[in-house]
């Protein structure tokens, strides 16, 4: 990685664990998988059912919070603050400012995932008393959620590289949401006819697949994840965000730091 | 080499609702600073200055018109290793302390990692900060932040400093350690482009100034000849406790100050006067040119148009040039 690039991610990852908002966020999941834990008790056969949907879907939600509420303000509060001023005045491109606060607020989030995996999985542990082999699509599921937030930076960024961080929060959220219906708009898609099919196929094939990306419910059953779909997984959102990010690159270049 | 060359840079914004209308923030801008100068960029607020500052920074992008600085394109990356810049009011990552913000911003501007923490030490001791270096930038007042804002101009060593407003908010002795700090440049033989709209401080530190208004350059010039021009007119100081009449029929105006007399009167009138002052045994303690201040230079340069014509015009007639 260009060296100027990794100075601005390790700023934007220290500027993000330094913010007291990220820790209440984390202790709100961590709670909801302690919490899931006391639904599991009394849902008698289905514990670890609960406690997979629950702490999974925790950690899904809470990072998306974190990923957007962060995300819209990477480049607008620069812009605002002016601290972009004494940035860019230095040996320092546009498109490697962009790229590092990519990195920063993604290295952040994987930190973060890290840690309230370790809560669903001690909560798993707790019910379960040990932990099984169908265990390990939990992992995938968490990977997948890490690929989500990858989308979802990207797109906060790219959002806030011409948007205020209100309207960018609000694009990037209205996307997720979308985009977690995906699979469903690609089936209404199929069944329109005429030029409403057309504009149906291209908004379901134009918005992030998320709901491909979110397992949670085959591995709280135990269901295997196919290889393939790890596969197409990582390439579609590696290519997605690089395409988000691409997006965003291309209109800071241009834009007028007034 | 020319420091900055300037050759019509212009830029406007897209205003109003339908962002159509067209406002200038710039006029074609034509200027060359020379290298070891200290230039000072004067103007009352919302002149222009930050907007021309903004574009050599390539932090706006201009409607029209180029610039070089130190013979290189401005897109030219090399550029940015050879200037240090201060933006007006600063605002830093408050997350940091100043010795975590130098040295992130060391890193930025490629000083070698070997050193890097003692120049960072070195540019704290610099602007006093080396006490408070450990703390939060959140904590720190203005005047500490616009030290941590000089100190980050400076910290690579850059050849040409350009700094905007760096008086603004400071208190009478940062003022004075800022004036300093542009004096050592200066003796450093770097070249320093400052906007300000305190003249006192221009006057003293700066060899040329520009005078800018409403987007347009009124006028450039050196101090040294601007606060040099005679107007015409000569200052007589004397012991006395009133105004001799005689003096006062050849048009001095006059004003008792103590035991002293001080007049002012056309210059041609001089000998008539000193003969006044020898017949009255009066005794002189001075003789002096009138000579016009930078406020005036700066007030006529930014009145409104029409009257500055009327004065161009007089300064001409008297010059005994056309305008």
């Amino acid at each position: 990685m260009n060296s100027r690039v990794g100075y601005i991610a390790f700023n934007t990852f220290r500027e993000a664990v330094r913010d007291r908002v990220l820790y209440n966020l984390i202790a709100f999941a961590l709670l909801l998988s302690g919490a899931a834990i006391l639904v599991g008790e009394i849902s008698i056969d289905i514990e670890r059912l609960v406690v997979v949907n629950l702490g999974l879907t925790a950690v899904s939600l809470f990072g998306v919070v974190i990923a957007i509420f962060i995300g819209i303000g990477l480049v607008s509060k620069e812009i605002d603050k002016r601290t972009l001023y004494t940035v860019l005045s230095r040996p320092v491109r546009r498109w490697e400012f962009v790229v590092g606060k990519f990195f920063g607020l993604t290295g952040t989030l994987v930190v973060n995932t890290f840690l309230m995996a370790i809560g669903v999985l001690l909560a798993l542990l707790y019910v379960a008393h040990k932990f099984e082999k169908m265990d390990v699509w939990v992992l995938v599921a968490l990977y997948f959620i890490v690929l989500q937030f990858l989308i979802v930076c990207a797109l906060a960024l790219f959002f806030s590289s011409f948007s205020t961080p209100l309207m960018s929060a609000v694009f990037t959220f209205a996307l997720f949401v979308i985009g977690s219906l995906a699979e469903d708009l690609r089936g209404f898609a199929r069944i329109t006819a005429g030029v409403g099919g057309w504009i149906a196929t291209a908004i379901a094939y134009l918005v992030p697949n998320f709901s491909a990306l979110n397992v949670i419910s085959q591995v709280a059953h135990g269901d295997a994840i196919p290889g393939r779909l790890i596969l197409y997984n990582s390439a579609y959102a590696l290519l997605y965000a690089a395409m988000a990010i691409s997006g965003a690159v291309l209109i800071f270049q241009r834009r007028n730091l007034k | 080499m020319a420091a900055i060359e300037i050759l019509d840079l212009e830029k406007s914004y897209l205003v109003g609702f339908w962002r159509k209308k067209l406002k200038p923030a710039l006029r074609p801008l034509r200027l060359t600073i020379e290298e070891g100068e200290v230039f000072g960029f004067l103007g009352p607020n919302g002149a222009g200055k930050t907007t021309t500052l903004k574009l050599l920074m390539g932090l706006v992008f201009p409607t029209a018109g180029t610039a070089r600085i130190l013979g290189m394109d401005l897109d030219n990356p090399r550029v940015k290793s050879e200037i240090g810049f201060l933006p007006e009011q600063p605002y830093f990552y408050d997350h940091l302390s100043a010795r975590e913000l130098l040295n992130y911003y060391a890193q930025l501007s490629g000083v070698p990692a070997k050193g890097r923490s003692a120049r960072v030490e070195q540019m704290l001791a610099r602007v006093g900060l080396s006490d408070s270096a450990g703390m939060q930038l959140r904590k720190f007042s203005k005047g500490m932040l616009q030290r941590v804002g000089l100190a980050q101009a400076i910290l690579h060593d850059p050849k040409l400093v350009f700094l905007d407003e760096p008086m603004s908010g400071l208190d009478p002795m940062g003022r004075r350690e800022v004036r300093d700090l542009i004096q050592q440049l200066r003796h450093e033989g770097k070249t320093v482009f400052f906007s300000t709209h305190i003249l006192s401080d221009a006057e003293a530190l700066c060899d040329r100034v520009g005078i800018i208004h409403q987007g347009e350059l009124r006028g450039v010039g050196a101090v040294a000849d601007l606060t040099s021009q005679t107007q015409g007119k000569i200052e007589i100081i004397f012991y006395a406790q009133k105004v001799p009449a005689d003096l006062t029929s050849l048009g001095a105006e006059a004003r008792v100050s103590g035991d002293m007399v001080n007049a002012v009167l056309p210059e041609e009138r001089q000998d008539a006067a000193l003969e006044v002052l020898r017949r009255e045994r009066l005794k002189l303690i001075s003789l002096t040119p009138v000579r016009s201040s930078l406020e005036e230079y700066y007030i006529q340069k930014t009145r409104p148009t029409e009257d500055r014509k009327e004065a161009n015009q007089k300064e001409a007639n008297r010059k005994g040039v056309g305008v």
